[in-house]
C-alpha cells in the first residue's frame, strides 16, 4: 500500500558504513526481493526501512512522506523475523493480539482479526498453545499472523526461511507467495541470501554487493539481462560458466559467460572440445563437466536422463545469442 | 575368548562413571555440612557445655520447651521457644532479611536494567560496580562505622553541613537507628551482586523479542511489565533465593557494625553468643538449629509458591 523511495540513504555503525549510498524505488503493492551475499547489507536495509535502525545521511519516504526519524509502530510496518521473536511466554493468540491490544482496539475486533489472521494461515487450533509447544513451521506462521494482524502498509520478512527444512521451505514460501496475492495491496520486501527463494517469489529482486546495490529488475531480467559479471554468477543455479584469457579473447571480451544451458553438445565444428571429468544427476537434468582447459570445467547441462560417461571426448558449442560478455571492468558489452 | 560376563552395558558403565564423579563431592560435603549439622542437632537435645564438650547427657526437647511444676504448684515454661529475646532476634532476623532482601532486588535490577543497555565502556562499568561486593564485609562493616560515626563520620558531617540535620546521630549505636545503619550497608554491599544475577536474566532475553515489540509499537513501560519482567522471573526468583539464604543467616556485618544491640541482633549473632559468650553450648546449639529449621521453612515456601524450577529444564 506504500511506494517506498530511497535517497541517497547511507548507514553506518561507528567508523564502518555499510550502505554506501543507495537510490531505489519500491513501487506499492510490490514484492521486492533484496539479494546477496552475506554482509552485503542486505539484512540492514531492511533495519533502516523498518525503523529499528536510523539511516545516517540520504532521505527515505513512505508514500512521499519523509520518515527518517518516524519510529518503527509509526511507519505502519509488519516485520517476520528470522528467529521468528515470538514472545515466549505468551500464547499463540496473545502473541498475535499484543500489539493490538496495546492499539486499544475493542476485545471484539481484536478476537476477529486475530481469528481471521489464524483461519488464512491455517493455525486456528494452535491459539492457545505456547510458542515452545509449537513446530518451526508453525512458528513461522504465527510470526506472519502477528504481522497480519497489524493490518501493515509494508511487509517486511528477514530470511523467513532459513530455520526450516529444506520440504518446509519450499511450502512456505508458496504460501508467502499466495499471502501476497491474496493481501494485493500490500508492499512486500523480503531479505534473503539464497537465490532460488529471490527468483521464484520476487516481482522484482534487488542484488546488494558490499553496501551497494548492482542491479534492480524482474528475475528474468536479472537472469538473462545481468548488469554485471557479479548478478551474472549470483542469480542462475548452477553458476554461469565464466571463460577467460584465450576463451574471451576469441569472443571480444575479457570474460564470457554462458549458462549451462546454453551450451550444445556438436561433433562437427565444435567451438570447445574436452575430456567428461563429472556428471551430476539432479534427476530432471544430468549437468556434465567438461574439462576443456579452462580455470574451471564447464558446466554444461544435458537434459533429460541422458548421461555421459566419465572420459568421454565431446565436442561443445555455446548457443550465440546466449553468450555474456563482460569488459575488464565486469560490465557487460552488448 | 573374551568374558562377556564382566562387561557392563553402557547404563551401567555411564552410571558407574557418574558416582565415581559425585563421590568427592558428596564426602566433602558430608564432612563440612551434614556432620555438623547433625552433631548441632544432636547437641541441641543434650546438657552440653563447652567446658565438656564430650560429656553432654541426652535431655530431650528440654532447651527447647521445658515445663517445670514448682512445689508451690505454680508451673514454669523454660526454653528456647520462650525465650522473649530468642523472638525478638528472629523479629530483627526476618524483617532484616526482607526489607534487605527488596531493595536489593529492586535497586539490583535497576542498575542490570541500565547495564543491559549498549554504551561505551560498558565493561568497566560492569567491573567496577561490583567493587561493593569484593571488599571484605568486615573491611567494609568498619569503613561504614567510621563513615557513621555520630562526631566524626562524613554521613553526619554532610547531613549537619547542609542542614538536614542539627547535630549528628549515633547511627549505629542509637537503638531507632541501629537497624536502618545495618540494612543500608547491607543493601549498598549486596545490590551489585543482585544486579550481576538479574543481568544475566536479562541477558538470556533474546534481543530481537525487544524488536518485535518496538514494530508492535509497544510502550517501553508495557515491555519492562509484559515482557521483561515475566521473561526475567525465573532467574530473579533464584537470585532472591540465595540472597534470601544469606540474608537469614547474617551475622558478620551486625557483630562488627553494631555489636550487642539488641534492635539488629539476629538469630545467628544471639546463638553464638549463648555458644560461646555465655557457655550455653546446647542451648545455642538448640538455637541454630532452629535458624537451620526457619531457613529451610522459608525457602521450601518460596520455591513451592513461585514454583521456581531449580532443575534449569524447561526453561526458555
Amino acid at each position: 500500500m506504500a511506494e517506498i523511495i530511497l535517497k541517497n540513504v547511507t548507514k553506518s555503525f561507528g567508523q564502518i558504513e555499510v550502505i554506501k549510498g543507495v537510490d531505489l524505488l519500491i513501487k506499492k503493492g510490490e514484492f521486492m526481493v533484496f539479494v546477496g551475499p552475506s554482509g552485503c547489507g542486505k539484512s540492514t536495509m531492511l533495519r533502516l526501512i523498518s525503523g529499528l535502525e536510523s539511516i545516517t545521511t540520504g532521505e527515505m519516504t513512505f508514500d512521499g512522506e519523509v520518515v527518517n526519524n518516524v519510529i518503527p509502530s509509526k511507519r505502519g510496518v509488519a516485520m517476520v523475523f528470522q528467529s521468528y521473536a515470538l514472545y515466549p511466554h505468551m500464547n499463540v493468540y496473545n502473541n498475535m493480539a499484543f500489539g493490538m491490544k496495546l492499539a486499544k482496539s475493542g476485545t471484539g475486533d481484536i478476537k476477529q482479526r486475530v481469528e481471521e489472521a489464524a483461519k488464512l494461515l491455517q493455525i486456528e487450533h494452535l491459539l492457545d498453545r505456547l510458542p515452545k509447544q509449537l513446530s518451526g513451521g508453525q512458528r513461522q506462521r504465527v510470526a506472519i499472523g502477528r504481522a497480519i494482524v497489524r493490518d501493515p502498509r509494508v511487509f517486511l520478512f528477514d530470511e523467513p526461511l532459513s530455520n526450516l527444512d529444506a520440504a518446509l521451505r519450499v511450502a512456505t514460501r508458496l504460501e508467502i507467495a499466495k499471502l501476497h496475492h491474496d493481501m494485493g495491496d500490500v508492499t512486500m520486501i523480503y531479505v534473503t541470501h539464497d537465490q532460488v527463494e529471490a527468483m521464484t517469489l520476487a516481482d522484482r529482486i534487488c542484488v546488494l554487493r558490499d553496501g551497494y546495490v548492482e542491479q534492480v529488475g524482474t528475475p528474468s531480467e536479472l537472469y538473462e539481462k545481468p548488469d554485471s559479471i557479479f548478478v551474472a554468477g549470483f542469480i542462475g543455479s548452477p553458476k554461469m560458466n565464466f571463460l577467460e584469457g584465450e576463451f574471451a579473447d576469441a569472443f571480444d571480451c575479457s570474460t564470457l559467460g554462458i549458462r549451462s544451458e546454453h551450451i550444445d553438445f556438436c561433433d562437427e565444428n565444435p567451438v570447445w572440445q574436452g575430456e567428461v571429468v563429472h556428471t551430476e544427476d539432479v534427476g530432471s537434468d544430468n549437468y556434465i563437466f567438461v574439462e576443456i582447459g579452462s580455470k574451471e570445467p564447464l558446466i554444461v547441462r544435458s537434459p533429460g536422463r541422458k548421461g555421459s560417461v566419465y572420459g568421454m571426448k565431446v565436442g561443445l558449442k555455446p548457443q550465440d545469442q546466449h553468450l555474456h560478455r563482460f569488459n575488464r571492468e565486469g560490465r557487460p558489452i552488448r | 575368548m573374551f568374558d562377556f560376563s564382566k562387561e557392563l552395558d553402557l547404563e551401567a558403565q555411564r552410571r558407574r562413571a557418574a558416582f565415581y564423579f559425585l563421590a568427592p563431592m558428596i564426602i566433602a560435603l558430608f564432612c563440612v555440612a551434614a556432620w555438623p549439622l547433625l552433631r548441632t542437632i544432636y547437641f541441641s537435645f543434650t546438657d552440653t557445655s563447652l567446658t565438656n564438650l564430650y560429656g553432654g547427657e541426652w535431655i530431650g526437647f528440654d532447651n527447647y520447651l521445658q515445663r517445670r511444676e514448682l512445689s508451690s504448684g505454680r508451673v514454669i515454661w523454660r526454653g528456647t521457644l520462650v525465650d522473649p529475646a530468642w523472638w525478638n532476634a528472629v523479629w530483627n532476623t526476618v524483617r532484616f532479611s526482607v526489607i534487605s532482601v527488596f531493595f536489593e532486588t529492586v535497586f539490583g535490577l535497576g542498575i542490570a536494567l541500565v547495564l543491559n543497555a549498549e554504551f561505551r565502556g560498558r565493561g568497566w562499568v560492569r567491573a567496577a560496580i561490583l567493587i561493593p561486593w569484593a571488599i571484605p564485609t568486615i573491611v567494609s562493616a568498619k569503613m561504614w562505622a567510621w563513615m557513621l560515626n555520630d562526631q566524626f563520620g562524613i554521613i553526619n558531617d554532610i547531613l549537619v553541613r547542609i542542614g538536614i540535620l542539627e547535630r549528628g546521630i549515633a547511627w549505629t549505636a542509637s537503638i531507632d537507628t541501629a537497624m536502618t545503619a545495618v540494612l543500608i550497608v547491607d543493601i549498598w554491599k549486596t545490590t551489585p551482586f543482585m544486579a550481576l544475577l538479574c543481568l544475566a536474566g536479562l541477558q538470556m532475553i533474546p534481543r530481537d523479542i525487544y524488536e518485535a515489540a518496538k514494530i508492535d509499537g509497544v510502550h517501553p513501560l508495557k515491555v519492562f511489565w509484559k515482557i521483561t519482567l515475566p521473561l526475567v522471573r525465573p532467574a530473579l526468583m533464584v537470585a532472591v533465593i540465595f540472597r534470601m539464604l544469606d540474608a537469614l543467616r547474617i551475622f558478620d556485618l551486625i557483630y562488627v557494625l553494631t555489636p550487642n544491640s539488641k534492635a539488629t541482633k539476629t538469630m545467628s549473632v544471639i546463638s553464638r553468643e549463648n555458644l560461646i559468650d555465655f557457655d550455653k553450648f546446647a542451648y545455642g546449639s538448640a538455637q541454630s538449629t532452629l535458624l537451620f529449621a526457619i531457613i529451610a521453612i522459608f525457602v521450601s515456601l518460596y520455591i513451592w509458591l513461585g514454583k521456581v524450577n531449580l532443575s534449569g529444564e524447561g526453561n526458555q
